[in-house]
């Protein structure tokens, strides 16, 4: 009974230190990756978000808790590297009818897909079209290598993402919003702000009014996609962006888009629009 | 999963004598428990790393025995005391007599 008390007196404290406290898990914790590169986990929301109500945008990461935090700082025990380990091998593959490999055209990755995910999804000029980074991966294996095309949200798919990722970390998202994407855009966002399912959740009821508190065990971010892929524990799995959305529009209980669909390539982009400033830290480590 | 054990390991470069050093090993494997049943009800064979060693010029510094319960991508975290410059050999055994291995030199200053 003592025992009892004891605990529930904890779980008191526990309370009132967390609604004292900023709404990440610490204000104060920095990211750096292996000792030598900084991670910017907080920043200044960007423009476009002013209306927002959001001053301060956060990386997923300063909502979890210290032990996982620190499995990111260190690509040693970051369980990702496992599948980037992976995709290294896959980028000097030969594959498909075109004898091509991803290091024919591309050579060296970590020269050549420098800066590439800070900037994905952008629109691509010659096809018309906005290209997510896994419809650009796919694009290149179907029609300069005439190889099959990755599942979207498969381990290959995941791990080659993961791959290019690394070679932005800690360079600032910058994805474009005008020009050719305004409508894509503005479509990204009516779906955010859209209530779906059952439970009538849109995306800004959790990440954008509910950040910070709980929803049941799970401790709401804002919805930031700079470490996507993200290792998820619970899953033990590497998870692509889109698989993650869909994820999410399921736990409302509605019916949910296809990965790859323009609908989640229009939310793609307007989520990662609000992480403009954050560094690129994929792959992440989350719960 | 891979299809190949893939060991990858963390030795510092150098150290000074006597120091403690920190040494970080993993490697990517299933770990197939023997427990386990596929679609049909049919036990999944057993399949895993069941020995571990560490060696240092020689000298034996770690020598693990390796049960079922152990899970998939086996981490190995350990210190040793480094007396002089040399190479640590570290060697992972298969259950189905592959040997795995990786060497890392240090130096002492």
């Amino acid at each position: 009974m003592t025992n009892r008390i004891f605990k529930s007196g904890l779980g008191l404290l526990g309370v009132l230190a967390m609604s004292g406290a900023a709404a990440a898990q610490d204000a104060e914790a920095r990211l750096v990756l292996n000792e030598e590169t900084p991670m910017v986990t907080v920043a200044d929301a960007p423009e476009h978000m002013a209306d927002t109500g959001i001053r301060t945008i956060y990386s997923g990461w300063a909502f979890r808790t210290g032990t996982t935090q620190e499995l990111q700082a260190d690509d040693f025990i970051n369980p990702a590297f496992l599948a980037v380990d992976e995709a290294i091998v896959a980028w000097d593959e030969v594959d498909g009818t075109a004898g091509e490999s991803c290091a024919n055209c591309h050579g060296d990755v970590e020269e050549s897909m420098a800066g590439v995910r800070a900037v994905y999804p952008r629109w691509n000029e010659e096809a018309g079209e906005l290209r997510t980074l896994a419809a650009q991966i796919n694009n290149c294996r179907t029609e300069q290598m005439g190889a099959e095309p990755y599942k979207y949200d498969g381990s290959e798919m995941t791990a080659m993402e993961a791959l290019i990722s690394v070679q932005s970390r800690g360079m600032p998202v910058n994805v474009a919003i005008d020009g050719p994407v305004a409508d894509i855009w503005e479509q990204g966002r009516e779906m955010y702000y859209t209530r779906f399912g059952q439970l009538e959740l849109s995306c800004a009821n959790c990440h954008e009014q509910n950040y910070g508190n709980y929803i049941r065990a799970d401790h709401l971010s804002q919805g930031q996609i700079n470490g996507f892929p993200t290792y998820r524990l619970k899953q033990n799995a590497l998870i692509q962006t889109q698989n993650r959305f869909r994820g999410c529009i399921r736990d409302t209980r509605a019916e949910t888009y296809a990965v790859g669909s323009p609908e989640f390539d229009a939310l793609e982009l307007y989520v990662a629009s609000r992480g403009n400033g954050l560094s690129v830290e994929g792959p992440a480590v989350r719960p | 999963m891979v299809d190949t054990a893939t060991p990858r390991v963390r030795v510092p470069r150098d150290a000074t004598a006597g120091e403690i050093i920190e040494i970080k090993t993993l490697i990517s494997h299933d770990m197939e428990s023997g427990q386990r049943r596929n679609g049909d009800g049919d036990l999944i064979p057993r399949s895993i790393i069941n020995r571990f060693t560490c060696d240092f010029n020689g000298q034996n510094v770690i020598d693990v025995a390796m049960e079922p319960a152990i899970s998939t991508n086996p981490f190995f975290e350990f210190m040793a005391i480094v007396p002089e410059s040399g190479t640590f050999v570290f060697t992972w055994y298969d259950d189905d007599g592959d040997v795995y291995t990786d060497s890392k030199d240090i130096t002492v200053t």
